[in-house]
Parts: structure tokens; sequence; C-alpha cells
């Protein structure tokens, strides 16, 4: 579509191209670059051996261990749900529909504290979902499990809005040939459709476990903080910064980066591995 | 194209109508026990007491200010959001350039980075130990822990949502009717105002309130530069956290309430925007 060999020309015609692009990087560097800069150099003043012995404490490792293993459950969690409101959003019409749509994407819009309230009175032993699972033994608010929750919460979107316009895409004709050919729609679903929807599925997954890991709003209020069961690591670098142990805190902001870029690195060579050739 | 209007489909692929009441009750049920549920607890945690302890906390002289606080803080961050994501789209879409899907990559990172590590920065910018903490000190200029932080933090974490609106839709729209207002002798600023900005004013007004959103609601990155002085530097959502913290449950969520509005009032407000503004073929997950 666009043509590289007139790029040339059309620089010419249009305006404005200097001027956006200064301000843009402009914007972007101050903004973006030279703070996240300052992230990536202030844990060198520790050196190579000062930032493992900064990192190598016992609950710097629970912490990476609950953010990272509670987030990649919570988007699992997404991943039944997520397809089950993309399918009827995208298929199914019924009263009702359009404040379903909607609804998705409260998370998005909702402050992460204000989800962290709610979700906390939610689930605490005498609120209305907390009552019923404790009576049932099953103890949330402050568990890694209300963690995990707390992430699935802020994740959901991602799954929904990913499946989403694939879902609605997918030619027809498809189904209707496997359909024609003597497939149950169970049969077609599962070797059909879902193979169809799951590059779309493994992204939405990315995005939601990547959303989960940085998450603190909406965590640490039914999370409960408690060193080595509940803590999760971007807390981890607030308790750093309060004691002023800046190098300290960038470390443990570097590896959380680290470790992201790492499994999303994971991630997108899977879903490489996925896409049919 | 391969199936015209008026041709009478044969479902031959779909599910049989048990499968599909069953599907949308479940969908219903887990949806709104998992998202409408919260709303409802704020609403009535918040009226346990009825209306007084509500206008009472909201009207609170730290409250009031907290939401001046917040108003200010989006009064800045929103309108330079805007005309840097403004920028940066005009340049993406319109332009052909190397290092054009790096420099869109590099605007869309602040939405992977955590909160947390948003403020974070700032401080290891501006703090009393950072870099340049004590250059500021000498000349008593205060960042951290003072209004400009909270700016700088807040534009930080919604920097990339109106780029991110815009681009898909200027790439989409193409460039030829800029080319043409250009050839006819208009002025890159006639240009953009009466060709291309008419095409994106839904989207743009999508973006600027997802933007501001997200800049009155932000807690993580503004707790870090916050230094949660009551009255001075504390926002709505975090003077929630602090009331919550001393036990003041109702007023806690009459303010998480307020703040609930707002996030009701930009969903309706970007579905109705969707609608006219055929953005929803566009729709991407923000962050």
């Amino acid at each position: 579509m666009r043509g590289g060999g007139a790029s040339g020309l059309r620089r010419r015609v249009l305006p404005g191209f200097g001027l956006s692009l200064g301000l843009t990087l402009a914007w972007l560097s101050t903004i973006v670059l030279i703070p996240l800069l300052a992230l990536v150099l202030r844990p060198l003043e520790l050196g190579p051996a000062g930032i493992w012995a900064s990192l190598a404490e016992p609950r710097v490792w629970a912490a990476l261990r609950l953010s990272f293993l509670a987030a990649l459950a919570a988007a699992a969690l997404n991943l039944p749900i997520g397809l089950l409101a993309a399918w009827v959003l995208v298929r199914y019409r019924f009263p009702g529909r359009r404040l379903l749509d909607g609804m998705v994407d409260l998370p998005f819009a909702l402050p992460t504290a204000v989800a962290g309230l709610a979700l906390t009175a939610l689930y605490a032993p005498n609120g209305w979902l907390g009552a019923p699972l404790a009576a049932l033994g099953v103890k949330v608010a402050y568990t890694p499990l209300g963690v995990m929750l707390a992430m699935a919460f802020v994740g959901l979107p991602f799954v929904v809005r990913t499946v989403e316009p694939v879902l609605r895409d997918l030619p027809r004709e498809a189904e209707e040939a496997a359909a024609t050919l003597g497939a149950g729609r169970g049969q077609t679903f599962r070797r059909v459709i879902l193979p169809a929807l799951a590059p779309a599925l493994l992204a939405g997954f990315t995005m939601a476990a990547a959303r989960a890991i940085g998450e603190y709003g909406s965590v640490i209020f039914i999370a409960g903080n408690m060193p080595m069961v509940s803590e999760i690591a971007p807390l981890l670098i607030v308790v750093r910064l309060e004691q002023f142990d800046y190098a300290g805190a960038a470390a443990v902001g570097l590896a959380m980066l680290f470790l992201s870029f790492l499994l999303l690195l994971v991630l997108n060579l899977a879903s490489r591995f996925w896409r049919p050739a | 194209m391969r199936r015209p209007g008026g041709e009478p489909r044969v479902e031959v692929a779909a599910e049989a109508p048990w499968v599909r009441r069953l599907a949308i009750l479940l969908a219903v049920l887990v949806l709104g026990l998992l998202l409408l549920l919260p709303l409802l607890a704020v609403a009535t945690e918040a009226l346990r007491r009825g209306w007084t302890p509500v206008v009472a906390a909201i009207t609170d002289p730290d409250a009031l200010a907290a939401i001046r606080l917040t108003l200010l803080i989006a009064a800045i961050s929103v309108p330079v959001n805007t005309l840097g994501g403004l920028a940066a789209a005009w340049c993406i879409a319109k332009f052909d350039f190397p290092g054009r899907a790096l420099l869109l990559a590099l605007i869309e990172l602040p939405f992977s980075v955590s909160p947390v590590i948003s403020g974070l920065v700032w401080v290891l910018l501006f703090g009393a130990q950072g870099w340049l903490g004590p250059w500021l000190q000498e000349r008593d200029i205060q960042i951290v822990f003072a209004l400009p932080g909270l700016v700088l933090a807040t534009i930080f974490v919604t920097f990339p949502f109106v780029a991110r609106t815009l681009v898909p839709l200027m790439q989409e729209q193409g460039r030829s009717a800029e080319e043409a207002a250009a050839t006819l002798g208009a002025s890159g600023w006639q240009t953009f105002r009466r060709v291309t900005l008419p095409d994106i004013r839904w989207a743009l007004l999508s973006g600027v309130l997802l933007c501001n959103a997200r800049a009155m609601g932000e807690f993580g990155a503004v707790s870090v530069v916050s230094g949660h002085i009551r009255g001075e530097t504390n926002t709505m959502p975090l003077h929630i956290e602090i009331l919550y913290n001393e036990y003041q449950f109702v007023g806690a969520f009459a303010v998480a309430g307020l703040l609930a509005l707002l996030a009701l009032v930009t969903l309706a407000a970007k579905a109705l925007l969707e609608r006219s503004g055929d953005l929803a073929r566009l729709r991407r997950p923000p962050a």
C-alpha cells in the first residue's frame, strides 16, 4: 500500500514532518527514555556483586516468585473466561449484550485503588463472596489467592479484546464445511475454531500476564502484604524506597523488567511456533 | 462479496439453542460476579450509613484538596500528552521513515512498565539521593514529593493513550486527502485543521477521555512520588488509601465511589463515541 519509491516525493508534499518528529522525539526522550535510563544505570553503582547481593535476599525471591506465578495463573484463568465472553459477545444476540460489552472494559477504566478496595470488601472473610468461601474453607483475602484474583480482574479485558476481532473475522465457511463433512459442533470447535483462535488467545494471555506482573493498586489492598507470603515485587520497591535504598529499589525494578522481557520473549517465540506456516 | 445480502443463510454450523442459552447465562453470571459485583460493593460500603457521611467525607477539607490536586494534575498532563500524541501520530501515520515501528514500540513502552517503576524512575532522577537531587536541593527546587513529580509520573503513565488511539486510524485513512489539500495550496496548519482533524476527532476525543481517566485514577506511580502530605500532595486515589488505612471505611468508599463514577462516565462516553465514530473496528486493548 505504502509506496516506498514515492516516499521521497511525498515527504515534500506534506508539511510538518520535521516539526512533528522533533516534538515526538523530545516528548519521548524527556518523559520515557531518560527516566528509564536512570533505572538501568542506577543499580550499576552497586556493581555486579552488589546487585546480586541486593537481589539474593529470600524476601526478594519470594516477592518476584509471587508476582510472576500469580500473574501467569491469573492470565491462565482469564483464558476460558475471556474466550467465553468474546464468543457470546461476537456470536450471539441477546438483550443486554451492549451492556455486557461495555462492562468488559471496566477494569481498564476503573482506578486501580478503587478496584483493590472493592475486591477486598468482596472477598474479606465477612464480605459477600468471602463469607461463603470462608465457610467452604477457602481463604481469599490476604493470601496469594487474593493476589491472583485481583490480577485476573485487571487482565480479563485483554483476552476478550484480542480474541473478539479474530473471532469476528473468522470465516464461517470453515465451520460450515466441517459441519457438512459430519463433524459435531463440539468437534468443530476443538478442531477448527480453537486452533484459529490460538494465536489471539496467546497474545491476550501475554498482555494480561504482562499487566498483572507490574500491577500494584488493585493488588496491595487484598494481598495483606505479608513478607515472604503475600508481598508482591512492586511493593518491595516501595518498601526499599521508603528506606532510601534507591539502588536496591532500582535493582528490584530492573529484575522485574528483565524477567518480564524474558517472559515476553518466550511467549512471542511460542506464538511464532504456533502460527501456521 | 461472497454472501449477497438477500441470500437466505442455512445455519449448518450453529450450536443447539440450549448451548447458546447456557453460554450466555454463564458469561453474564461470571462477568457479573467478577466485574459488576465489585462496583456494587463500593456503592454499598459507601452508603452503609446513608448519604450524610458520604457527603461529609467528600466535602472534608483534605478530600477537597485531593480532588483539586487530581483535577490540576489531569489538567496539565492530558494536554501535554494530547499534543505529543498528535505529533507522534502525524509523523508515524503520514510519513515514511526508517525506525517507525521502533518509535511506536517506544511510545507504547510505558504500558508494559509497572506503575511503581513509572514513579521510581523520577525518584531516581530527582529524589534526595537521585542524580539531580543535590543540585536541586542547592537551588531549593522540589520536584519529587511535590506537584512537578506527581505531574511527571502521571504524564509517564498516560503517555501512550492518545498516540495509540490515533495511529491505527490515521494509517488506515492514508494521506491522499492531506496531499490533495497541500497540492491545492493549503498550509500545514490548514490541512491539519480542515482535512485531518474532522476525520479523527472522535478517536481523538476517545483517546483523551481514556488518558484523562487514567490520569485521575493513577495510584502506583503517584504513590511513589507523592510523599503523602495531607492536603498538599495527596491525590484522590492516595486519599482513599489513607482513609482506608485509618479504618475510615465509609469515607474511603465514598471517595472511591466518586472515582468509580468517573470510570463509568468515561466508559459510557467511549461507547457512544465508538458508535458514532465507527471506532469499534479499530478497537485494541489499551492498558
